[in-house]
Order: C-alpha cells, then sequence, then structure tokens
C-alpha cells in the first residue's frame, strides 16, 4: 500500500504562561541571532519536553518532538495518551490550524477533520444554510453540497427542523447535523477527535458504521483520537502511542492498546521481594500478583477473563489461627468488598513453611477499569493480632470485553457486573 | 543494501511529486497559493450570503438601517459643519455633498475596522478547520459592497431630486473612473486592515490605537469639507494641499465628488497614480504579512 500520510522530525514548541512584556524582546532577540547572526534558534534549545507534572524549568515547552512516522493508505491509525500527550497537537497541525516548529508534513489527498463538529454553524441561519456553510468551511464546493444534501439531511435525521435556525436545535441535532455533513465530506484522509463521545447509541453506531465505511469499503485512511480504548480497539487497525509528546509506541492495535493500559496509572499487578517488605510476627510475604487464569502477569485481562490472585509467603513461627483478607478498591478509592479464604478452603493451624494461597474472580464479575488491593494479615490467639497491612498493595486493569461494532461503547455503571440467572417465560 | 538505500531513495523522490499537501515550519515569502483562493470561493460566496442574511435578523427595520445610518450623519453634519462651522461645499447643496463624501468613507472604515479583526473575531473558526485565511478579510470587502450600494442608491436618490428641482451639480466623464474609486478603496481597507489584524495577534495594543485613528483619519480627508479649503496654503514653509494629498485616500474622494458632483477641480492623474501606487504595494506588503502570520497565530491569538 502507498504512503499517504508523512511525518518527517516534527516538533512543536509552545512558550508556557502569559505573554509578558519580554515577548518583543525575545522575538527581537530571536530575530537578531537567527536572520542576521546566522546562528541557532537561542529559545528552541531550551525546550524540555512536555511532561504537566512536573514544574518547569523553562519558559518553553515541546507539545510535539520528533514526531516520525508513515501511514499507510486505508489505515486506521489510533492515537492514543494521557492528557496532555500531544495528540490533538499532532491532529491540528495535520488539519493546518497551526504550523509545525521543526519539521514536514506530507499528505496525499483532501484531509478532512473532525476536530469540532458544527465548526462555524451560524444560529440565525436555518439548518439547511448551515449544511452549505459548514460544508464548505470543510472544503466542499457549493456542487458537491447540492448533489449531497439529501444524504446529509437523512444521515442527520433532522429532516423536519432542517429549515429552522439551528438556534433552536437541541445540543444532540446540532451535534448530529454537523457530524452529517462532515461524513459526507469524503476526504481521502479523515482526522477525528472523540466525536463518538456525542450523540446516542443509536447515533453513536451511525457514525461508527460511518467510519467504518469510509475506511474499508473507499480505502481511505484515518486518524482516530480517543481515550475510550474500546472503540480504539474496534475502530483501528494499527495504534501509536504519545508520551510527553514524543511517539514511544507503535505497532498493531491489540499489542499497543495492551502497552497503554499496562502503562497507564502505574497500573502495577505483581510484586515480588528478595529481602520481604512487608512481614511481622513471624510473617513473610514473598510474592503477590493478579493475572488472567493460565496467563502471564503481563497479559491483558479483559472483562470476561477469569481472574487469579496469587500469594506464597513464608511463615517462620507456627501460627494458630492465621488468615490473609483482601480489601478490593474501585478508582475512586472506594471499598468495594472484602474477601478471604478464612473459614473456608484452609486450616487455622499453621506449620511453618512456605505456602502458597491462589483465589479465583469469576469472569464478568469485576467492570472494566482500574481497581486495588489492600492486603491483610491476621493471626488470633485470645484477640485478633493484626500482623502484616499494606494499602493498595497492587493495582490492576480490566479492559473491556470485545464488543460488537455499533454496540454500547460507555461504562455501565457500578463496579460489579455479576452474571445473574434470569428466566423468562411466555404467559400468554 | 546499498542498492536497497538507493533505490528507496529514488521512490521517496519520485512520490514526492504526488504530495498534494505539504506542511512546513515557514514558507517561501512569496508562497501565496492563489489557486487555492479560486478552488474555495464557494466559501466566499457562502460567506458573503451569511453577512448579509443575518446582520439584521430580529430586527425591524432590517436593511432600511444601512439608509437611516447615512441619513442621520448627514443631517448632523449639515447642522454642525455646513451650519455651526460654516464650512463651505465648494457650490454643492450640503446633503448631496456630505452624503457623497459619508458613502464613500464609511465603506472605506466598515471595510478597516471589520478586516482588521479578521484574526481576534474568527479565532474560534481558525482554530478548528483549515481553509485559507485571507478568504475572511476579502468577504468583508466584497460584502461590504452590498451595503455600500445601497446607500450609493440613496445618494443617487437624493441627486435625482436636486436634479429635478435644478441644481448645477453635474456630473461628468471622470465618473467613469468610478469603479476604479471603489476597487483602490477596497485595496487600500484590505491592505491596511489584515496589516493591522496580523498585528494585533500579538500586540493588542494596536487594536485600541486603531479604533480611534480611524475616526481621526475621516478629518484628515476632504469629507466634511472641500480639498480647495487648503489650496495654496503654506504653513512651515510646507504646501499643506500636497501633505493632504499624501493620504492615499484624499485623492479618490476628491475626484469621486469632482466626477459626481463637479465640485472642485479635478485632483490630477499624478496624484491618483500616487494613490493607485500606494494600494498595490501595500496590498501586495498586507498579504506578505497575512500569510506568514496566518500559519502561527492559533498559538498567538
Amino acid at each position: 500500500m502507498p504512503t499517504t500520510i508523512e511525518f518527517e522530525n516534527i516538533s512543536k514548541q509552545y512558550r508556557l504562561g502569559l505573554v509578558s512584556t519580554r515577548t518583543l524582546n525575545h522575538d527581537l532577540d530571536r530575530w537578531w541571532k537567527v536572520n542576521v547572526l546566522h546562528k541557532e534558534d537561542p529559545y528552541l534549545k531550551i525546550g524540555s519536553e512536555n511532561d504537566r507534572a512536573s514544574a518547569a524549568d523553562s519558559e518553553y515547552v515541546w507539545a510535539l518532538k520528533n514526531i516520525d512516522f508513515k501511514v499507510e493508505q486505508g489505515e486506521v491509525v489510533g492515537i492514543i495518551g494521557k492528557n496532555g500527550a500531544g495528540k490533538s497537537t499532532l491532529l491540528k497541525l495535520l488539519s493546518r490550524v497551526t504550523g509545525p516548529t521543526t519539521g514536514t508534513i506530507r499528505a496525499k489527498g483532501r484531509i478532512g477533520s473532525l476536530l469540532e463538529v458544527g465548526t462555524g454553524f451560524h444560529p440565525e441561519m436555518t439548518g439547511r444554510e448551515n449544511i452549505y456553510l459548514n460544508g464548505a468551511i470543510l472544503g466542499m464546493t457549493k456542487q458537491e453540497i447540492n448533489r449531497k444534501l439529501d444524504e446529509i439531511v437523512d444521515f442527520s435525521g433532522c429532516e423536519r427542523y432542517i429549515d429552522t435556525p439551528v438556534k433552536r436545535y437541541s445540543s444532540g441535532m446540532t451535534v448530529r447535523l454537523g457530524f452529517a455533513v462532515a461524513a459526507h465530506l469524503d476526504p481521502e484522509i479523515l482526522v477525528v477527535d472523540e466525536v463518538l463521545a456525542v450523540g446516542d447509541a443509536e447515533f453513536q453506531k451511525k457514525a461508527i458504521g460511518k467510519m467504518q465505511d469510509v475506511s474499508k469499503g473507499e480505502g481511505r485512511t484515518v486518524l482516530f483520537v480517543s481515550h475510550n480504548m474500546t472503540s480504539v480497539k474496534a475502530l483501528c487497525n494499527r495504534g501509536v502511542i504519545l508520551q510527553n509528546g514524543m511517539l514511544v509506541d507503535d505497532g498493531d492495535v491489540d499489542t499497543i492498546v495492551t502497552h497503554y493500559l499496562r502503562g497507564d496509572n502505574d497500573v502495577d499487578n505483581y510484586k515480588t521481594w528478595d529481602v520481604p517488605n512487608i512481614k511481622g510476627n513471624g510473617f513473610e510475604l514473598l510474592e503477590i500478583g493478579i493475572r488472567r487464569k493460565n496467563g502471564d502477569f503481563t497479559d491483558v485481562m479483559r472483562m470476561d477473563h477469569e481472574l487469579e490472585l496469587l500469594m506464597r509467603y513464608k511463615l517462620t513461627s507456627v501460627k494458630e489461627n492465621f488468615w490473609i483478607t483482601l480489601h478490593m478498591k474501585n478508582e475512586q478509592g472506594n471499598k468495594i468488598f472484602s474477601f478471604s479464604g478464612f473459614d473456608r478452603c484452609y486450616e487455622h493451624h499453621h506449620e511453618p513453611g512456605e505456602y502458597e494461597q491462589t483465589c479465583i474472580i469469576p469472569a464478568n464479575f469485576l467492570n472494566w477499569g482500574n481497581y486495588a488491593i489492600d492486603f491483610m494479615a491476621f493471626n488470633q490467639i485470645n484477640n485478633i493480632e493484626l500482623i502484616a497491612a499494606e494499602s493498595d498493595l497492587i493495582s490492576f486493569s480490566i479492559a473491556n470485553r470485545q464488543i460488537a461494532i455499533g454496540g454500547y461503547m460507555g461504562k455501565e455503571p457500578g463496579d460489579v457486573t455479576p452474571v445473574f440467572n434470569f428466566e423468562e417465560k411466555r404467559l400468554k | 543494501m546499498q542498492e536497497e538505500t538507493n533505490n528507496s531513495q529514488q521512490a521517496i523522490s519520485n512520490t514526492n511529486e504526488e504530495w498534494t499537501t505539504v506542511i512546513k515550519p515557514k514558507d517561501k515569502l512569496l508562497s501565496i497559493n492563489f489557486k487555492e483562493i479560486w478552488d474555495y470561493r464557494d466559501l466566499l460566496t457562502i460567506f458573503i450570503k451569511r453577512d448579509i442574511t443575518t446582520s439584521y435578523k430580529q430586527t425591524i427595520l432590517g436593511p432600511l438601517w444601512w439608509i437611516i445610518q447615512p441619513t442621520f450623519t448627514v443631517v448632523m453634519y449639515m447642522v454642525v459643519f455646513g451650519g455651526i462651522a460654516g464650512i463651505p461645499t465648494d457650490g454643492i447643496p450640503q446633503p448631496l455633498f456630505y452624503l457623497g463624501g459619508v458613502c464613500m468613507w464609511q465603506y472605506f472604515a466598515d471595510c478597516l475596522n471589520k478586516t482588521s479583526n479578521t484574526f481576534v473575531a474568527n479565532a474560534g473558526i481558525f482554530g478548528k478547520v483549515y481553509f485559507p485565511r485571507l478568504i475572511v478579510p476579502i468577504e468583508n470587502v466584497v460584502s461590504n459592497l452590498v451595503r455600500f450600494s445601497i446607500q450609493l442608491f440613496l445618494f443617487v436618490a437624493v441627486y435625482v431630486i436636486y436634479a429635478i428641482v435644478g441644481t448645477q451639480a453635474c456630473p461628468n466623464w471622470y465618473l467613469l473612473l468610478f469603479p476604479l474609486l471603489v476597487f483602490m478603496m477596497a485595496g487600500l481597507a484590505l491592505g491596511f486592515g489584515i496589516i493591522i489584524s496580523s498585528m494585533t495577534t500579538k500586540y493588542r495594543d494596536l487594536q485600541i490605537l486603531f479604533s480611534f485613528v480611524v475616526s481621526l483619519w475621516m478629518y484628515a480627508t476632504p469629507i466634511v469639507y472641500p480639498l480647495s479649503q487648503v489650496a495654496g496654503k503654506v504653513k512651515f514653509g510646507i504646501n499643506v494641499y500636497n501633505v493632504m494629498c499624501l493620504n492615499p485616500v484624499t485623492p479618490i474622494i476628491e475626484t469621486f465628488k469632482h466626477a459626481a458632483l463637479g465640485a472642485g477641480e479635478f485632483i490630477g492623474w499624478g496624484w491618483l497614480a500616487y494613490s493607485f501606487c500606494f494600494m498595490t504595494v501595500l496590498l501586495l506588503l498586507g498579504i506578505l504579512v497575512f500569510n506568514r502570520v496566518q500559519k502561527s497565530f492559533m498559538d498567538t491569538v
């Protein structure tokens, strides 16, 4: 397949803070050094990489740094990364809203962007007039719009209101109309930024279907930015991870999403110690981890996987009444339940030695999201004695199960999604 | 291996011509893509339509305001400049004299005010989609033309009334220059406007400065007085008449007044040519500056 887009050493620099009185000064300084003395631009060197969390030691920052990659025709590339990783900047460069600081982007064919649908809608004008206005802004000719008008109106589902000023539309209708125009732009390269977050399920289905047609049927190239890994996985065949303005990973979408989820939020689902850290009163924790059953600790855990929690520990003295309790915590840090094998699967009396304990969490029990586990080990002689404890000892992410295209891609409420037995009978 | 790299280099240079979009930090100084602007001509017409249809939505008088505004301005001038200050009008009836000047000046000022605000006013749209930015100031100049022609209609109507009554004001052959005069007005306004708008993205002071410069500029242009008033006057050893004519708008307004009303003398081809050259240089300079700023303005606006 031929290359459609080529990013060559793309960097984008921004200046932090307000434009102070020193700007003119900087401008003149830069101009003098670059154009008169023919030196390197002094302000391009001092930029630090874009890390939101750490305080800046320079006024200039790289939103993107040395981005180098090629996209082939017909590829659907998901660009993923945390907030501020440079995803939107990259799309902005591509849609020519702003220019790069260094490097070159080359592209074949018309670039259509869905950075924000309904751009340039005039509230006083009717839906029909706005279709023309918006279409022309996106680069369509009047003839093209004439030809596609019926299709656009039909797709938007706003036929009844098409001659009403857009200011009377609900926000959902405005978005539908905007997306309908953009979807019929038929660009060779389509740039999409999180538009799927809007609209109801029926419209989402339509929108995703349209995007799929565009990429699969017509061999067009799509760049898709989203935080929703489920839709990225469903739509894209290639993934790219941006981190602090740099391209850190590139490859097949499943691998990339896995890497991203693992790298995100300091997920740490396996711990082992050479010198035990969690210990007390003859107890030493050697190893703890959670993984999908029969899998590796590096594998992605999905909702429809059975999960296996594994603990290995050593007891150096006799314990009359020993047990381990775990607390499952959700993303907000709330405890959702406590679980333990106490009283059920093992003897309370423990001889010294090395033990292994496993616990199976059934598939389709935990909702997708991030979780953490608190660890506690107890021994009871007369009073209950807490011999070792650690909050947030391990944490892990569960990914959504594979969803058919057009299905609901949002998150169901709640932390657990147990599968109950429902029965239905026809009575009459 | 060596051969392979050679081949791939070959392939790169071969495909180089197929790229339809190349985005670089800075283009060459003179790389203005006029073809692109032409490709977006439909956008231009739709923008013009939008401006005209929406400017007086939800008003009772609607486009009538375009007539009311100059009418009241002229009445005001008649009271202040014609009545209280007693400034002569070259023997032309005051309403005609003022109306001619006001129509022309209003067009210039409207264009200037609107184009000088291009980047700041359209930051929202420019921040999301790309289209040739020059479309917007061009659209301003063209859509103001509609308003201008309605006001000109008023001027002609008043003219006809005076002609029936029997006043001496009579047009002459210089009136054939009228389209050129309008073009020059538009060019000057566009040129100044885009230079100002390019500069205001970074230094907003200019916008504040500029809003009152435009209102002062009117008094440096023979709108409320005839240029013949300053003819032959010398101050500090400088001919005031020549200084007045250095204002590139002066020759245009004077030519119009002379052509339509027969007021004063024809200013001369020399000054008209000066004004034309001024416009051409300004417009080119403006487009160059604008073209440079449009790439990075989203980061500074």
